[in-house]
């Protein structure tokens, strides 16, 4: 069981994760904040997992946290190799540079 | 009493971090306080009574993540100064978008309540007694054995993918050359010179091959023409 209530863990997780998505608004020029604020959105979403898990007694929520987390990791190493290459042919992280796609 | 305390102090802590990563001007500063809020975000989970995915937090985010985000952050050249222009003319709008999210979770936290056959519904209890390693071990080696070779999957496609974008051959890297290695003899290799007793190497003119370091990229046109003069000068 939880020491404080399910309530104070969704909130904690909730202002987490609107700080996730203010972070990507206010850094939208750098690529490598913009992924840790993705960390941060996915680090509330395993907050809620947990605290979920442990007031529900059911375990399931801890295992599926533990798949948000290899996702998480495998996606900033993938995010941060792309960050690498870009910088190495553009010279700049800068998001709005990125078009060489033409999308 | 202790643990709501700890609660408060944890979450604190995490929140203001977590504000700090996102407004902080170096990115440097911003990666240690990400590491902060990964350290009291696993206190948060010890508390719920995830021990285990609050040590694989530490490991994974803190050993792992947050030391390649700092990695990059320091390896690559950036003007951050030049990439925050932007930051006033984005702060109402992410002002703005913040708060409309933050009111529409109030009013789910405040309007939320758990189902009544919530607790019938369980996949696996927690039972009393056992550790969660133990028990999570159990779980995810039966019941959720495919996801976990999936995300094993997962990982080994993001560590090809990441060498594979990254890896760049500049044309200085020594690769065996088995061939070039197994076709040398002692003839074209080996110099068999009398050296007088008493004498320096200068004086008898024995002296590393000129050629001995070829110029970065032409080492593998070389390599094959002087087979003895690409390497080290030793063998005299």
């Amino acid at each position: 069981m939880l020491a404080v209530g399910l309530g104070h863990y969704l909130v904690v997780s909730a202002l987490l994760l609107v700080l996730g998505v203010f972070g990507i608004f206010l850094n939208r020029k750098n690529v490598i904040v913009i992924l840790m604020s993705v960390e941060l959105i996915l680090l509330a979403v395993n907050l809620n997992l947990v605290a979920f898990s442990a007031t529900l007694g059911d375990l399931a929520g801890q295992v599926l946290a533990m798949f948000v987390l290899t996702v998480a990791a495998a996606e900033a190493a993938i995010g941060l190799a792309i960050v690498v290459i870009y910088f190495r042919n553009r010279g700049s992280i800068a998001v709005e540079d990125v078009n060489m796609m033409k999308g | 009493m202790i643990a709501a305390i700890a609660f408060y102090v944890f979450a604190f802590i995490l929140l203001i971090c977590a504000a700090k990563v996102v407004t902080s001007r170096n990115p440097v500063h911003s990666v240690l306080f990400l590491i902060l809020a990964f350290f009291n975000a696993s206190a948060l989970f010890i508390l719920a009574g995830a021990e285990f995915l609050a040590m694989i937090l530490v490991i994974v985010y803190v050993g792992a993540v947050a030391v390649l985000f700092l990695f990059v952050v320091m390896m690559l050249d950036i003007n951050f100064a030049a990439l925050r222009e932007g930051y006033q003319r984005y702060l109402p709008v992410g002002l703005a978008v913040g708060l409309v999210l933050l009111i529409e979770l109030g009013a789910v936290l405040l309007g939320w309540q758990m189902a009544p056959e919530a607790m019938n519904l369980r996949f696996a209890p927690i039972a009393a007694g056992t550790q969660n390693t133990v028990q999570l071990g159990r779980l995810i080696y039966t019941d959720y054995i495919l996801i976990f070779q999936a995300s094993g999957l997962i990982l080994l496609v993001a560590m090809i993918g990441a060498i594979v974008l990254t890896l760049r051959d500049r044309g200085i890297s020594r690769r065996q050359n088995i061939g070039v290695q197994l076709a040398r003899n002692a003839g074209n290799t080996l110099v068999m010179m009398d050296v007088r007793t008493g004498a320096g190497i200068g004086e008898l003119r024995i002296i590393r091959p000129q050629a001995a370091e070829p110029a970065a990229g032409a080492h593998d046109a070389h390599h094959g023409a002087h087979p003895g003069a690409a390497h080290d000068g030793g063998h005299h």
